[in-house]
């Protein structure tokens, strides 16, 4: 079904609202900061001409913490259970991401057996990760109380599995602290290969099952087809990475064109699709969850053997000093470039980074909603606004 | 009831209608408060979890834990409201909801009161169902409860009249507005849901999808839609207000489905039992099944939902009418409740507007 207003090329954001129509009747909606849809504390300020959306300001910083600012009180080996916490829904990538930062900065050697496990550990998180944002985003669609929580209810269920395989490698549930620099603290415990193949064979029959309920519903269909369209060109000017740039029609990938990790051993399939639509993000979502299973599954044979940190854990916090220098490292995160610029030489005696700053993807995807909200209604921010995939504690951190 | 045999004329009919009314708004209320138990255990193994399973056995007194607590809440006004007006609007709503199973055939004797016009009653009545949700969303003053009522009058008025068309399939068929009348002419002609085919089936779809969007259920829930609208016109409702709210909307969904099984699944009619089991059955069956709806389902936008009506469910009703009418008129010339050849219409005697109950 068409859209209810002409959407022009571009949208201006900075849309004076005293000089729009002076005769109608507008009405400030503040979707946010409590609200049971801006997944946390988000805040758009919506200007309403009816039910049509005339402008959009979105407003963050309801959830800033002051990670990057506590990082420079902290030694490099503290940083790595803080950082946690910023990507709530991923934070194994928030660990890598920052721990390849401080190996770039130190000059620290990873072992090949710490790059396979982390290749593993980042591939079955992208699979959680997208999980849970399938079903919030059907619980956008369709509401706590209904279909959408079942998909909810449904994609949980297939995370759990995930979560109890990070919990057997690291003890804990989600917050892991496994990470470090040089390595991981934990080896891969002996059957865990099992255990993550009897749990990708599950997600593996349910992911198509899933699909059917999401993109084989004609309503889900109606309610994403054309809602929300970014345009490639806008999505780059913003610097938005990750499936919604590819959904956008751009192959931008890093594990293929700037290989970490183990990933220059392995080909990754770039997954992309042309609309740049809410349907098309959910898309190269769902087909990521396929492609992450079938990367894990052709690496969890084949970890080699040897060390899995190359530093000695103790000495660790002591150990690393940097008196100058700067780096920056990024991995693909499942929301797009996840990267960490750390200039050293800071407090503790050049043990703490002088400055630490987390690009954080998700704040690059909701930057695009004032271009892309005007001319939908109260219905489609909700749709659009979840189909950015925003982590409201890594926008904020 | 063989006390109220005795007693005939107005009297009687008010003292039938006092008693059944009592009787079946009773019942409706028990069981819409298990229907709410109901539903979260369906909905719970739908979702691979178990529901309710502390308050009682099975969880079943949860309705009552849920009553209490409502109860027990605080019921606050807010500054900025109307306050006669936000207090209106939940009372209003339960007794529309309620209002309308008076008219409906539970078996040829338990009926409240069996109107000539039953249908028309029905209609009505379910049509006023917006002024309370309309009232509710504008004395909040809430911008949330505001756009919810605007949607919610929006999506009221237009489905009702796909609904009206398709209930007019089942009036056409047998020739009377009376709900009892329309079950007994199924007795003998086949449900309607079967028979003719064609018609019969699509005006059942046509009156379950446009019930489903006056009831306010998925997919057309949009006025209450919670991801939206956090709760759209309940938004600023605690307590019991809110409860009675929640009661109504449980409520307006059973009488709707009593409703379909009314003039669709022939009432009361079947083979062994007596009919007041079939009547409940089915009833219970089709609510059965807006939940499954419900649960599985996501939600249309506002201005889809409105495409759907005016684009499509209203011609269909529209096409629905007359091929009802051709079938009356060409087809089966001479039919009536009881088979027999009607007489002519200038002999119809005038009914009175409360019909007694010939067992």
């Amino acid at each position: 079904m068409a859209l209810a207003v002409e959407i022009p090329d571009r949208v201006d954001p900075y849309l004076d609202i005293d000089e729009y129509e002076p005769e109608a009747d507008l009405m400030v909606l503040n979707l946010g900061p409590q609200h049971p849809s801006t997944h946390g504390v988000f805040h758009v300020k919506l200007f309403l001409d009816g039910e049509i959306i005339i402008k959009a300001v979105p407003y963050a910083g309801y959830l800033h913490r002051g990670v990057e600012k506590l990082c420079e009180k902290l030694m490099f080996t503290q940083i790595t259970p803080i950082v946690d916490k910023n990507d709530y829904v991923s934070p194994m990538m928030n660990e890598q991401a920052i721990n390849m930062a401080f190996e770039a900065l130190l000059g620290v050697e990873v072992p090949r057996r710490a790059r396979y496990v982390r290749t593993i550990e980042a591939e079955l998180q992208r699979i959680a990760s997208h999980l849970l944002w399938l079903g919030t985003f059907g619980m956008d669609l369709g509401g706590a109380l209904g279909g959408g929580a079942t998909i909810f209810m449904h994609c949980f269920r297939e995370r759990e599995s995930i979560l109890d395989l990070f919990e057997e490698v690291t003890g804990c549930r989600f917050h892991y602290n496994t990470h470090t620099i040089g390595g991981n603290r934990h080896d891969i415990t002996p059957g865990w290969a099992d255990h993550v193949k009897q749990a990708l064979d599950v997600i593996d029959q349910r992911i198509p099952e899933y699909e059917s309920l999401m993109t084989g519903n004609r309503i889900f269909v109606e309610r994403t087809r054309g809602v929300g369209v970014l345009k490639a060109e806008l999505a780059m000017e913003l610097g938005i990475t990750g499936p919604m740039l590819r959904a956008a029609g751009v192959s931008h990938d890093l594990r293929r064109h700037a290989p970490y990790h183990a990933y220059d051993e392995i080909k990754v399939k770039v997954q992309t699709e042309k609309a740049g639509d809410s349907l098309a993000r959910t898309l190269v979502r769902i087909r990521e969850m396929s492609e992450s299973s079938r990367i894990v599954r052709e690496l969890i044979d084949n970890v080699p053997e040897g060390p899995i940190c190359g530093h000695k854990p103790i000495k660790i916090a002591t150990q690393e000093r940097a008196q100058s220098g700067q780096a920056y490292a990024c991995l693909e995160s499942p929301r797009g470039e996840l990267g960490t610029y750390v200039i050293g030489g800071g407090a503790n005696k050049g043990a703490s980074p002088y400055r630490l700053k987390i690009r954080p993807p998700s704040l690059h995807a909701v930057s695009c909603l004032p271009y892309v909200l005007p001319g939908h209604t109260v219905s489609d921010a909700v749709t659009i606004l979840g189909s950015t995939d925003p982590i409201i504690g890594e926008v904020d951190r | 009831m063989k006390a109220l045999a005795g007693i005939s004329g107005f009297g009687g009919a008010l003292l039938h209608g006092a008693v059944y009314g009592i009787l079946i708004v009773t019942v409706l209320m028990t069981v819409t408060a298990w229907s709410i138990w109901f539903e979260r255990k369906f909905s719970g193994r739908m979702q691979s979890r178990l529901g309710p399973t502390l308050v009682g056995p099975a969880g079943l007194l949860q309705p009552l834990a849920d009553a209490l607590k409502l109860l027990q809440k605080e019921s606050i006004v807010p500054a900025s409201a109307d306050k006669a007006l936000f207090r209106l609007a939940p009372p209003l709503t339960v007794l529309f909801a309620l209002g309308t199973a008076a008219v409906i055939p539970f078996s040829p004797k338990v009926i409240a009161a069996d109107l000539d016009v039953g249908v028309l009653y029905l209609l009505a009545l379910s049509g006023l169902m917006v002024f309370p949700v309309w009232i509710a969303g504008w004395a909040s003053n809430n911008k949330y409860s505001l756009l919810g009522g605007m949607r919610a009058v929006a999506q009221g008025i237009s489905y009702e009249v796909p609904l009206v068309l398709a209930a007019m399939v089942p009036v056409v068929l047998s020739g009377s507005m009376k709900l009892s009348e329309i079950v007994r002419f199924q007795r003998h002609h086949g449900w309607f849901i079967a028979w003719p085919p064609g018609p019969g089936l699509l005006a059942f779809v046509l009156f379950f999808m446009a019930s489903l969007a006056e009831a306010n259920r998925i997919p057309f829930d949009i006025p209450e839609a919670e991801s939206e609208l956090v709760a759209g016109v309940t938004t600023e409702y605690t307590g019991m207000e809110f409860g009675l709210f929640y009661l109504s909307e449980y409520l307006h969904t059973l009488i709707v489905s009593a409703v379909a099984a009314a003039l669709f699944f022939g009432g009361w009619d079947g083979p062994f039992a007596p009919g007041l089991f079939w009547m409940v059955l089915k009833t219970l069956l089709l609510f059965g099944s807006i939940f499954w709806i419900r649960w599985t389902l996501l939600r249309f936008r506002s201005d889809q939902l409105m495409v759907i009506c005016w684009k499509y469910l209203v011609p269909g009703g529209l096409v629905l009418v007359m091929a009802a009418a051709v079938w009356v008129q060409f087809i089966t010339p001479n039919q009536t409740a009881t088979g027999m050849a009607p007489a002519a219409p200038s002999a119809v005697p005038a009914q009175p507007l409360f019909h007694e109950e010939v067992p």
